[in-house]
């Protein structure tokens, strides 16, 4: 016989979400679903990252530092990139397009991207884009020539990224609040240059 | 819930023998074909709605405060969901669906409970598969076996439990881009096993060699993978 719930709709998934937060009772702290969505709403934001890259358009000595260690650069300007993590900062370069995708799940640099877009999170960027790097950033708007490779990088273990993009022309008076103006959350993921 | 009718059994017979393809999931979606544009949001919020803000908020109360789970045993929570279930859900749905079955097999609450206070029912994932642990690992090793510029292969495993193999790397030929640091097996921390920690690497592989005759001209894919994923190639 079938399971006579199996017949039923599911909550609405709010309904279930207050549910498991009654069930649990006291066991919730008094203002920690608060806090947390506080402190997720002022430490996780791509803005960190822009001016992470600003910086290091800047700054030479920083740039190299970031690249040797982008935690600990990061963490120069107060920013910390990754939790257990650690981030590895991933350099463009007139002849080399990274761009960033979790295929698994949604594995992101909290700290210096933010808490991802619902796009990066999609089945559609997750599958596609190591298969057909290329065509799907030409659909979202980036069309890279020939002569530039482009490498895919895998969010699959306890390494996070975040791509430095080419500083773009024109700039040369800038100074870095201005610059980080200029630095979007998809140039930090890749799918914009 | 043993059952001792052969066809029952089969699927542990298998898995001994490596054949059961348990956790080839559809949480494993690089490279899977038929997924159509991506859809962009202008101005995208952080959370669309008060609920995934909380939901996001229970997993580092899951986590941290509770200390029920562990990360690695939140992902396959949520990768064991039920494939039609997973591809319908929004990204939070999965959080909370991964986090509420958690707290029902370690007995923090039941799911009695959350049904009859959500008034309908609270799909959850499905149970795990039992993982020993001289099935998933092959060389444990904190200090590095390779160095940048070396080949190597993914074994090729069809895992019962969880992995952070991508299925489009397994049996593949890279070579070392950089070497991480060591971090815990996911296969055996994402069961509640002691997990020693190994040298992570970031592996490049060709597009040519994941995607045959699908493959784009000029690109490539790195993939980040344990030590006990990778053995030396020719």
């Amino acid at each position: 016989m079938k399971d006579p719930r199996e017949t039923l709709e599911p909550a609405p998934v709010e309904a279930r979400e207050r549910a498991l937060e009654q069930a649990l009772g006291a066991r919730v702290p008094a203002d920690f679903v608060e806090r947390r969505i506080e402190q997720a709403a002022e430490n996780f934001d791509y803005r960190n990252g822009a001016r992470v890259v600003a910086r290091a358009w800047s700054d030479p000595a920083f740039r190299a530092r970031l690249l040797a260690d982008g935690g600990r650069a990061s963490a120069e300007l107060g920013f910390r990139a990754a939790d257990r993590e650690y981030l590895v900062v991933l350099e463009n370069t007139d002849s080399l397009h990274n761009v960033i995708v979790c295929t698994q799940c949604s594995c992101t640099a909290w700290g210096v991207i933010g808490l991802p877009p619902d796009w990066y999170k999609s089945p559609e960027y997750r599958a596609r884009l190591v298969r057909e790097p290329r065509a799907l950033l030409r659909e979202m708007g980036l069309a890279l020539p020939e002569r530039v490779a482009v490498r895919v990088w895998d969010t699959s273990g306890e390494t996070r990224y975040m791509v430095l993009p080419l500083r773009p022309p024109g700039t040369e008076g800038l100074g870095e609040a201005k610059l980080a103006e200029l630095v979007t959350r998809e140039m930090l993921i890749g799918v914009a240059r | 819930m043993e059952r001792s009718s052969p066809t029952a059994a089969l699927p542990r017979i298998l898995a001994r023998f490596g054949y059961f393809e348990g956790m080839d999931g559809i949480h494993d979606l690089g490279g899977m074909s038929g997924f159509g544009p991506v859809e962009v949001e202008p101005d995208e919020p952080t959370f669309h709605r008060r609920w995934e803000a909380r939901a996001f908020a229970l997993n580092a109360l899951g986590i941290r405060v509770l200390a029920a789970y562990n990360v690695h045993e939140y992902r396959h929570a949520v990768e064991r969901m039920a494939p039609a279930h997973y591809l319908a859900a929004s990204y939070y749905e999965r959080w909370l669906t991964g986090i509420a079955t958690l707290l029902v097999e370690k007995g923090v609450v039941s799911l009695a409970e959350l049904e009859a206070r959500a008034g309908g029912r609270f799909p959850l994932s499905q149970p795990a598969a039992e993982v020993k642990p001289d099935g998933v690992v092959i060389v444990t090793a904190a200090e590095p076996r390779f160095a940048v510029g070396d080949r190597v292969a993914v074994r090729d495993f069809r895992p019962a439990g969880h992995t952070r193999a991508p299925r489009y790397a397994r049996g593949k030929r890279g070579v070392v881009a950089g070497v991480g640091r060591a971090f815990e097996l996911p296969d055996l921390a994402g069961h509640a096993l002691p997990a020693p920690a190994e040298t992570t690497y970031r592996v490049e592989f060709p597009a040519r060699e994941l995607w045959a005759d699908a493959a784009e001209a000029g690109a490539s894919v790195v993939v980040d993978l344990w030590s006990s994923y990778l053995e030396p190639a020719p």
